[in-house]
Parts: structure tokens; C-alpha cells; sequence
């Protein structure tokens, strides 16, 4: 033992360097992992759907052509490639129906990710002030109904919307109102059950940046004259925003895309880009349509996000 | 009777019977719970004074400031200010501003802006808000980091935004919690003569709450020494060491020595006291003690000589060893241990660079203290 030691001791340095090194692969890896994970769940699948979306509809099994395959040889694959065109794209300019369709996603994720916020804030507000003992029970509770499945909890709203439900019943017997009020079905529904469903990513990123927040603060601002709702918008509020936004970013992105909620709650009138989907996928199986309503759902989502983080980063290296 | 070497300005008002207290808590409760965080305690402050809450943490003091602020309110009694009972009046009502501890900066709002907040409350034109703001910004002098955020500015940058921001209102009272209790040593002492400063040319009324004596000692007019929610005494600096009124607040501050013992026989102004192995000291000072009656004297290191040899004309001098010799520069601190086994804490200012009587581990010792070097406590 003593004549390792004692070897060491003087290449101390030489005997850091493949510590080093190895250390230099472990933090790789670390950064690899997440990184091949993308690259194998994302990037391909991606490239998968692109390629599919600049192909043409076949009937055939895959549903379009051309197949890029080695089937013919090297320069059958080549030859694929001569095929590939951006004809899916230009149909979906021609027929209105997908500019209305994205259009009327945006406006509804939009509007419901604004009402998420309007439910959410005090939620995550009141949490956040609870005492500290109590906490971790509210915070359970957000999280339970992640407990069941999703599509069972949108089932049981129709349950409640619907105009025998129990929502109209208990309405109709307290005599509130005399007609059943018509909200299954509608776009009121789709509010509802996008709120609902995704009201606990909203609370949580909102009830932690709240939760850290330092109370003395609000005292400080009242100590300077500010009464309490005042304190609220100039000092809570702007100090919560980067929870504000990631709960907005956390319910609109998902909600842009929805696919259950419209097509359960909102029945066969509503138009959102995920049932549109939906319809050219299963319903007209045609598959290069329905990858370019992906694609571009996809860049519409995208590049608004990547100006934002940009900016968001610019803005924290002027100083928060 | 001498001055207790009072070094402070002409102003004492607590001296002066028709002087009408200008913040006054009187026979404040504040309980938490079970926990009684203030009891039943009274106190007077007076205009532009520099008063100083200081106790041990969880003493009351900052709920006594807490209170004032109007973050809490009193379980019982009542808090004036100028006059008027502040109960039920809401913090952003109450004519007093506060330095927090933690400073609370508002973290999205640049240095211009935080200063300026309280003024934007009050309504106060713009044009006016920025030369008050430029103004409290020469004062602190940060002019050069107006338009930084909090977290691009050093801890004692922060302390000074802090500062401007409780003062540019021009609040008739200034809390100050802690305020200089997240500095490091150097920048803390420069920054308590820069607050009495300002507090003399602002002319406010400061109140701090501080667990550092020498802070208090340094910035007050008066310190209210604080336990268990209870005021101990409330004097000025200078009375507070060289007088204090009980054993706690004697401990509290600074260094002492306690010898216990009973009234033996009382002259006219001079009492003789017989400590429990013996020993005999004469003090002054013992005017409300009767014969026989358990007390303390109370005598700070400084004023214990140590010698080698028995001086002749001391009065008191007991004989001992020395036990620990401690050389601080300026200063050395020798413990002796007297020949009744009480253990004596003596310091002896270094004033000349060579020692003419040098003590050392073990060497036989004479510690000797004039009559009226300390204080008898009975409590």
C-alpha cells in the first residue's frame, strides 16, 4: 500500500488527468441521454412524418408513395427522393377549411388558457400562502386526479354538461332555470373540459414560483404606502410571471393540438386542428395530408415559442 | 453626582419631565398563541431620537417593531404615535417606514425605481419624485447605479438602496431592523456612523433593533435592553455599562465580574460587603441595601488592576493566581483565580509598548478595584 501511495504521490498531476477525462465522459453522458432520447422519440419520427407529408397518396399498405426502401437498389432509394413534393402543403392553403381550423385552435387554446390562469392563479396563490404544514396536501390534491384516466374524467363531464345531467338537474331543481341549458356540444363545453384538464399544469409551475416568493416584499411595498391589491399587481403579480408563462405555454401548446376534449365535449360542430387531423388520419386515410396538417401545427407552435425564449433569455442576461 | 462619561450631543429629553414622548407603548401585550412575544411592557421614545431595541432573537424586539409598523397588532394595550392610537390603522396608512432586515428590494425594479415606489404611492408628481429620488440617491451615493437591479448590486449597495428607499418619504419614525446585521465587520462599522449621520441631517426618529451591542452602544441615544418579552432597563449607552440596574443587563453588556455577597456594615456612603468565603470588599454606591441583605457588585475587567506585589493604598485587594493571560494588542486580559477559588477577569490597557510588572501563567497576583469602580445589584 505505502509504495502505491508513494508512487502517486509525485505524478499527482498525471493521475488527475484520466480522473479528469473520465469525469469529462460521465458529464457527457449525462448531456447524451436526454439528447439521444430526442433524437430517436423526435428528431426521426419527425423526419418520418415530413417525408411522409411530401409524399402522394396511394392505395396501398403504407397509404402513399413513394416508399423510400432498398428494394430496388440504392438508386431506387434516389429515385424516391424525385417524387417527394410540397403538394400536400399548397392544398392546405386551397381549401379554407385548415386555415379556419388552425385558426379557431389558436383563438380557443388562447381563450382557454386565459380562463386556466383566471382559475388557476388563486388556487396556486392560496396554496402558496397556506402554512407550510398543509402544503404538501394541496399539492397532492392538484396532482390526484392524474390518478385516473384522463379520457374517463372528459367522459364523466358529459355526464355533467349534458341536458339530462346532473350539472342541469341541480340547476333545474333549484329552480334557477326552467330550460336546460344547451352547453354539451358546444364550444362552452371545450372551455370547460381544456380548463379542467389542465388546470394542474397551470397551478404547479404558478405555486412554485408564488411559494418562493418573499413576503417580506409584500410588507415592504404596503410599508411604503401600497395597500394590499395594489402590492398584488406591482409586486406578486410581475414577480410570478415566468411561472405565469410556463402554466401558459404548459396549457396552450397541448390545448392547441387537442384531440379528446373537442371531439367528446364539443361534438361534431367544432373545428379544431387535432379533430381535423384526426378525420384526414382514420377518416379519409389519407396519410401525406394529414403529416402536413402535423408539420405545420408543429412550425406554428414552434417558432413563436423559439422568439419568445430567445427574448426571455436576452432579457435575463440584461439583468431579470 | 459625575457624569457617566456621556460623550453624546446636548440632547436628552428623557430628562426633562415636561418633554411629551413621541412614540409611546403603553402596557403592550402581544402574544402569539400560547407564546407571549411581548408582555405587558411600556416605553417612551422622543422626537429625533436614535433608540435601540436590543436583546437576545426571540426577546420581542422585532415584534415591537413589527407592531409599530402595523404588521401586527397588540393582543393589549396601546401604541401612540404623536399622539395618536395607532390601532386598526393598516401599515401603508401608518406614517412610519421600515428597513427590513432581508432589505426586501423589490428584484424587478431597478435601484431608481424602488426608491421611488413610496413616493408613486403617495401621488407625488413626477417632476418631484425624480429630484427626490436623485437626491436620496446622492445621499446613499449610489448616482452611478440608478438604473442597476438589486442583484447587480453588492450586499452593502443593497443595504444603502434599502436605506433610501425607507427614508425618501421622509417618515416621521424609521424603523430599522437589522440593519447592518448582513454586513461584513468592516463595512458594518463604517456604515453605523453614516446612519447617525443621516439621521442627524434628515432630523428623523430612528428606531433599530439590534442583537450587536456594540452597534447599539455606538449608533443610540438610548437602548432598551429586551428579555422574554420584558424591557430590562432603558438608559443611555454609557449608563447601561457603567450603571447597569440588574444582573442580566450587567451580562448582557460587555464583560463583568460578580462578586456575591452580604451587607457586613454600613458608613455613609461606603458599605462594607463580606463575600461568601470571606472576603472582605468596601464599595460605594450600596445607598438602598440593608445590612445583611444578599447582593452583587458588579465590577467591569477594565477597572481591576493586577499587580505582582500588594499595592499599598488600595483599598480592596485580593490575592490570587494567575490563571490565563490572553495578549490582545491593544489590550491584555488576564484571569485570575483568587485564593477563595472565584475566578476574576481583568484587563489592562497596553499603553506603554514594555510592561513594567509582567504576570504570567501561575504567577502569584494582587487584583484591586476602587470603592466606587462598580455597581451593587439586587436583583
Amino acid at each position: 500500500m505505502t509504495n502505491i501511495a508513494a508512487a502517486a504521490a509525485p505524478s499527482a498531476e498525471a493521475a488527475a488527468l484520466p480522473t479528469r477525462l473520465a469525469k469529462g465522459f460521465v458529464d457527457r453522458l449525462v448531456i447524451i441521454i436526454p439528447y439521444l432520447w430526442l433524437l430517436f422519440f423526435f428528431l426521426v419520427p419527425f423526419i418520418i412524418v415530413f417525408k411522409i407529408s411530401l409524399s402522394a397518396t396511394a392505395i396501398s399498405m403504407p397509404p402513399y408513395t413513394p416508399v423510400l426502401d432498398f428494394t430496388d437498389g440504392i438508386s431506387g432509394f434516389f429515385a424516391g427522393f424525385r417524387e417527394l413534393n410540397f403538394d400536400n402543403y399548397t392544398w392546405l392553403t386551397q381549401d379554407a377549411l385548415y386555415f379556419n381550423a388552425y385558426v379557431t385552435s389558436l383563438i380557443i387554446a388562447a381563450i382557454s388558457t386565459v380562463l386556466t390562469l383566471i382559475v388557476g392563479y388563486p388556487i396556486a396563490y392560496g396554496m402558496a400562502r397556506a402554512p407550510a404544514t398543509i402544503r404538501p396536501t394541496l399539492l397532492m390534491l392538484v396532482i390526484l386526479p392524474f390518478w385516473t384516466s384522463f379520457l374517463i374524467r372528459v367522459y364523466a363531464w358529459i355526464g355533467i354538461l349534458k341536458p339530462e345531467g346532473l350539472l342541469n338537474q341541480v340547476l333545474l331543481s333549484l329552480h334557477l332555470i326552467s330550460q336546460p341549458l344547451v352547453i354539451l356540444n358546444t364550444y362552452t363545453a371545450i372551455f370547460i373540459g381544456i380548463v379542467y384538464s389542465y388546470l394542474p399544469f397551470m397551478v404547479l409551475p404558478l405555486y412554485s414560483s408564488l411559494e418562493k416568493m418573499d413576503y417580506s416584499l409584500i410588507e415592504a411595498a404596503q410599508d411604503l404606502g401600497c395597500p394590499p391589491i395594489g402590492a398584488f399587481w406591482k409586486i406578486t403579480f410581475p414577480l410570478s410571471l415566468p411561472g405565469v408563462i410556463a402554466g401558459c405555454l404548459l396549457v396552450f401548446i397541448p390545448a392547441v393540438g387537442e384531440f379528446v376534449i373537442p371531439d367528446l365535449l364539443g361534438g361534431s360542430q367544432t373545428l379544431m386542428i387535432g379533430k381535423t387531423l384526426w378525420n384526414e388520419f382514420f377518416a379519409n386515410r389519407d396519410w401525406p395530408v394529414s403529416s402536413a396538417v402535423a408539420v405545420i401545427l408543429l412550425l406554428v407552435l414552434t417558432v413563436p415559442i423559439m422568439f419568445f425564449q430567445q427574448a426571455q433569455a436576452k432579457a435575463q442576461e440584461q439583468g431579470k | 453626582m459625575k457624569s457617566l462619561g456621556s460623550i453624546r450631543r446636548d440632547f436628552a429629553p428623557w430628562n426633562d419631565p415636561s418633554a411629551k414622548p413621541y412614540i409611546q407603548f403603553d402596557k403592550v401585550t402581544k402574544r402569539f398563541g400560547d407564546f407571549t412575544a411581548v408582555n405587558n411592557l411600556s416605553l417612551a421614545i422622543f422626537e429625533r431620537e436614535f433608540f435601540a431595541l436590543l436583546g437576545a432573537s426571540g426577546c420581542g424586539k422585532s415584534t415591537l417593531l413589527r407592531m409599530l409598523a402595523g404588521f401586527e397588532e397588540p393582543t393589549a394595550g396601546r401604541i401612540l404615535l404623536d399622539g395618536q392610537d395607532l390601532r386598526g390603522i393598516p401599515p401603508y396608512k401608518r406614517p412610519v417606514n421600515m428597513m427590513f432586515q432581508s432589505y426586501a428590494l423589490f428584484p424587478h425594479m431597478t435601484v431608481e425605481k424602488n426608491i421611488a415606489f413610496g413616493l408613486k404611492q403617495e401621488g407625488m408628481p413626477a417632476a418631484d419624485t425624480e429630484k427626490r429620488v436623485a437626491e436620496m440617491l446622492r445621499l446613499v451615493k449610489l448616482e452611478q447605479f440608478a438604473k442597476r437591479k438589486p442583484h447587480q448590486l453588492s450586499g452593502g449597495q443593497r443595504q444603502r438602496v434599502a436605506l433610501a428607499r425607507s427614508v425618501a418619504k421622509r417618515p416621521k419614525v424609521l424603523l430599522l431592523d437589522e440593519p447592518l446585521g448582513a454586513l461584513d465587520k468592516k463595512l458594518r462599522e463604517e456604515t453605523q456612523f453614516e446612519l447617525m449621520d443621516l439621521q442627524q441631517e434628515l432630523g428623523l426618529t430612528f428606531v433599530v433593533v439590534t442583537h450587536d451591542q456594540e452597534e447599539a452602544m455606538t449608533m443610540a441615544d438610548r437602548i432598551a435592553i429586551m428579555d422574554k418579552g420584558e424591557v430590562m432597563q432603558v438608559a443611555t449607552p454609557a449608563e447601561i455599562y457603567e450603571a447597569p440596574t440588574s444582573r442580566f443587563v450587567a451580562h448582557f453588556v460587555g464583560n463583568v465580574n460578580m462578586f456575591e455577597g452580604k451587607v457586613a456594615e454600613r458608613a455613609a456612603n461606603r458599605t462594607r460587603i463580606t463575600g461568601a468565603t470571606g472576603a472582605q470588599i468596601v464599595v460605594e454606591n450600596a445607598a438602598e441595601t440593608a445590612n445583611g441583605a444578599d447582593i452583587i457588585f458588579a465590577i467591569r475587567p477594565e477597572k481591576i488592576r493586577v499587580s505582582s506585589k500588594k499595592p499599598v493604598d488600595a483599598v480592596n485587594a485580593l490575592e490570587g493566581e494567575v490563571y490565563d493571560v490572553a495578549y490582545l494588542g491593544d489590550m491584555t486580559v488576564y484571569h485570575i483565580r483568587l485564593d477563595d477559588g472565584q475566578m476574576v477577569r481583568a484587563s489592562a490597557l497596553n499603553a506603554a509598548r514594555v510592561t513594567e510588572d509582567p504576570l504570567t501563567w501561575n504567577d502569584r497576583a494582587w487584583v484591586s478595584f476602587r470603592p466606587d469602580a462598580g455597581v451593587v445589584l439586587t436583583r
